[in-house]
């Protein structure tokens, strides 16, 4: 690990190809996440930004090309990746009769231990304080996506891959994740987000898959 | 922060898993009160004779728990599915096994062991004879463990098909019937007073076989389903 620190290229992918249906989604593709990076991606509707995401994330194998972690190959590293990364997908991950704070409880537990003091000052910094105990199908869309945001406050990963977070949030909450963003990337983090919306942030790249 | 154990992990989703049960009582409810209905009709449908009823007690009791197990199966994934937990599940860096089987437990003891626990009373209400109820409570206490985990591998597999139907029911019995057949046969054994030390071996033997295999399948199958 301690080599990992000099390491800039985190995530590296080499001639992705990745078809579904007989229809190419993408081909040739190339890009280097590097430490400190946010790179949103962009594309029509179906150009394959969500796939590309879960490919990167491991829940998604039916690609070609090579994909690299730290310059090695990830199909020998995905334990390392996933204690690594944080996903939030198209469906948040939040579970309906829980409250916030119980979910929080188990999708970050699945992987860092968490303290109570912690998920309550999270669920305040993403607006939700007095929430906690609402059972989330009682909560907004919005709501819900801040329940899931949250996580990104309580675990200390690397990679944050993000498919569309900003959807359903009001213009606070876009504020407030922007803000995060570029504070992740500014500590050294690796950020892929896929959205529509303008971003205004220092070190973005954008890939563009047509 | 630190990273958790997969002890600790294993845990949370236990813990998480019965809170959700518990918020959801019809989850609870729904298969122990099939089972019970089930049980109830068959006095009333075939014969209130004890000595007919006695026969078919075993089985009626082992095919009501099957049918209960798999009426129960549908939920263990499907929410978590729609709601995207389950790629959090696995996404996780510990083995899938430990979380499979710490929902697969779950899942057993809020839908499986009300229904052991309540069958000596369903037993009696059939006429079981005197002499097996030891035998048959042993009996689906391995037994629907065993339903829970095979029946994980057929949700797993059908949890992302849209419509699934039927489906479910012809992927799981085809593995569940040698359960249900060791199990009412160790019963009609003890009934007619065979040594069950070798009855018993079997179905001990499908216990730890499936609790060892089955979460394995379980969490490929999970993966493939989610991909």
């Amino acid at each position: 690990m301690a080599q990992e620190h000099d390491i800039q290229n985190v995530l590296q992918a080499e001639n992705l190809f990745c078809e579904r249906d007989n229809r190419v989604l993408f081909k040739d593709l190339n890009f280097t996440a590097h430490r400190g990076q946010v790179i949103q991606i962009k594309g029509s509707n179906g150009s394959g930004k969500t796939t590309l995401l879960r490919i990167l994330c491991g829940l998604n194998d039916a690609f070609r090309g090579e994909l690299t972690w730290f310059n090695k190959p990830i199909q020998d590293h995905w334990e390392v990746v996933r204690s690594s990364l944080i996903y939030m997908g198209h469906r948040v991950g939040v579970n309906k009769v829980l409250t916030p704070y119980e979910n929080l409880r188990w999708s970050v537990g699945l992987s860092t231990s968490v303290t109570n003091e912690q998920i309550d000052h999270a669920l305040g910094e993403m607006g939700l304080r007095g929430f906690e105990d609402s059972q989330c199908f009682t909560l907004s869309a919005g709501q819900q996506q801040r329940v899931s945001l949250s996580r990104l406050l309580l675990n200390k990963a690397l990679l944050w891959v993000l498919d569309e977070p900003f959807t359903t949030l009001d213009q606070e909450g876009v504020n407030l994740l922007e803000k995060l963003l570029s504070q992740h990337a500014s500590k050294g983090g690796v950020v892929l987000v896929t959205t529509h919306h303008e971003l205004l942030l220092p070190n973005l790249t954008v890939l563009d898959l047509g | 922060m630190n990273q958790v154990t997969p002890i600790e992990a294993f845990t949370a989703t236990l813990t998480r898993d019965l809170l959700v049960a518990y918020k959801r009582k019809n989850d609870i409810f729904n298969p122990f009160m099939f089972f019970l209905i089930v049980c109830s009709l068959f006095p009333i449908g075939i014969s209130p004779d004890p000595a007919r009823l006695g026969e078919i007690a075993s089985g009626v009791l082992w095919i009501s728990a099957l049918l209960a197990s798999l009426l129960a199966m549908d939920s263990l994934y499907r929410n978590d599915f729609e709601d995207g937990s389950l790629e959090q599940l696995l996404l996780s860096p510990h083995p899938l096994y430990f979380l499979v089987l710490a929902k697969n437990m779950a899942h057993w003891l809020v839908s499986g062991l009300p229904v052991v626990i309540v069958s000596p009373l369903v037993a009696y209400m059939l006429s079981l004879p005197g002499d097996a109820y030891g035998v048959m409570f042993l009996t689906l206490l391995l037994g629907t463990p065993i339903l829970s985990l095979l029946g994980s591998i057929g949700v797993a597999l059908t949890v992302g098909l849209g419509s699934r139907g039927l489906i479910l029911a012809v992927i799981t019995l085809p593995m569940s019937v040698p359960v249900l057949i060791a199990g009412t046969l160790t019963v009609q054994e003890a009934l007619n007073g065979a040594s069950l030390s070798g009855y018993m071996a079997v179905l001990g033997a499908m216990f730890f076989g499936s609790l060892t295999l089955a979460p394995l399948a379980s969490a490929t199958a999970l993966r493939i389903s989610v991909s």
